[in-house]
């Protein structure tokens, strides 16, 4: 909720939740305030990474503990249920890729996992963790790392490095020049070709990042326009918590899917850098 | 939207994280997964064999079976026959020995007869001889006849 001293507004409400905590190291030593870091280059939104390193130590902590107990024998009721994910990330990586990879199949995996946990986030009421921040002084608290851009990008970036990293490898330096320059026109066409091919080469991370951004921050937006309906007295808090369960239950697809799309999307744009012409 | 240093920071961390995994937890995970699934792969051939031994075995103790069934009924077969000639054999046996029996009766009462009758003759000669006394009123002498007695008798 809004600090102390500040009148509650709608707006006010809701831009204050769209303000991550965030530090930044300036000439005056370390330096808190959103008005001073923001649009500043060496910020660090604490909350977006804490959060996701969180959780993504949950995962790597949970699976590991699965792994290392891991029997071929009869599996326990945890590791059937780690089995039950892996076989559906393997499942869908063989369908999609033909090479043969080391990486491809844990990057899916992790994907997978540490964005389905990180859009989890957005199950949880959206005043309950900055409400418990405040009894810590915590002013701001953006809990849903996937609805900042930083972590999308991030990630996606991260896959367009492995993208480029295996065009070349697998393909050379001159077999990926030659796939950007002279498909699909023809060598006659080549600034052309180079231009539509760089183009869309650098819009798959780019469309990777913004449409897990995008679906995660509409949602929580929209978990705030809801939450925003429970002041306006007895039928608001009614069609709040309709509105709310309807949402949340929405969100039931959304969270794993834009987890599932990423992870695909992955796939397929890695197995296209395997694929050699 | 403000791209800042999370960025960095993020990209760091997705790599650490997919390293981890890849070092740490998908190897293990997915040899247990592929093991179990070779392990069943085996079992359900070692099943399929089994069953195929099962088979051949219940063919082998039916074929067995049968086969003793025969070995019984040819063995009955041939203890009936051996106990027809037994019987028969003893039947003739029992007849032989009838006979033998029969045969040996026959020869004594011929014997009896024969010595009745010789003492017969013997006692008809003493008469013939005492009758012959009595008529003459002397004695003859039975020795210095005995040869006239004899051919009497014979005649008898």
């Amino acid at each position: 909720m809004s600090e102390a001293g500040h009148e509650l507004t709608s707006s006010g409400y809701i831009k204050h939740h769209l303000v991550n905590l965030q530090v930044c190291q300036t000439e005056e030593g370390w330096q808190w305030d959103p008005e001073v870091c923001s649009g500043k280059f060496n910020t660090v939104h604490v909350d977006s990474i804490g959060f996701a390193v969180v959780l993504g130590l949950i995962f790597s902590l949970l699976f590991h503990r699965a792994a290392k107990k891991a029997t071929p024998g009869v599996p326990g009721k945890f590791q059937a249920f780690v089995e039950l994910i892996i076989e559906f990330v393997n499942k869908s990586v063989k369908e999609t890729f033909h090479g043969s990879s080391k990486l491809i199949a844990p990057l899916s995996l992790t994907i997978f996992c540490w964005i389905f946990l990180m859009n989890s986030m957005d199950w949880v009421p959206v005043d309950l963790l900055p409400w418990i921040g405040t009894w810590f002084g915590i002013e701001y608290l953006k809990v849903l790392p996937t609805a900042d851009p930083n972590i999308t990008f991030g990630m996606s970036l991260t896959v367009f490095v492995l993208i480029i990293f295996y065009s070349i490898k697998i393909k050379g330096p001159v077999g990926f020049f030659k796939e950007l320059a002279f498909q699909p026109f023809g060598k006659w066409m080549l600034p052309f070709n180079l231009i539509l091919e760089v183009v869309s080469l650098v819009a798959r991370p780019v469309s990777l990042a913004l449409r897990l951004f995008g679906n995660l921050y509409a949602g929580e937006l929209l978990f705030l326009l809801i939450a925003l309906l429970f002041t306006a007295g007895p039928f608001g808090i009614l069609g709040g918590a309709i509105a709310q369960f309807i949402w949340a239950c929405f969100h039931l697809l959304v969270i794993p899917l834009q987890a599932f799309i990423f992870m695909m999307l992955t796939i397929v744009y890695l197995s296209m850098a395997h694929e050699d012409h | 939207m403000n791209i800042n240093m999370t960025l960095f920071f993020e990209m760091i961390a997705f790599a650490t994280f997919v390293f981890f995994c890849m070092k740490f937890v998908w190897p293990p995970l997915l040899g247990a997964i592929e093991e179990r699934q070779k392990k069943i792969e085996e079992g359900l051939a070692a099943a399929d064999r089994s069953q195929k031994d099962l088979e051949l075995a219940q063919k082998n103790a039916e074929k067995t079976m049968h086969e003793a069934k025969e070995k019984a009924a040819e063995l009955i077969d041939q203890a009936k026959k051996r106990h027809a000639e037994i019987v028969d054999a003893a039947k003739d046996d029992a007849r032989a020995e009838a006979d033998k029996i029969k045969a040996g009766a026959q020869a004594e009462i011929e014997q009896e007869v024969h010595r009745a009758r010789e003492e017969l003759r013997k006692q008809v000669s003493l008469l013939a001889v005492a009758g012959a006394e009595k008529i003459l009123q002397k004695s003859i002498d039975a020795s210095a006849h005995s040869d006239i007695l004899d051919n009497l008798v014979a005649e008898l």
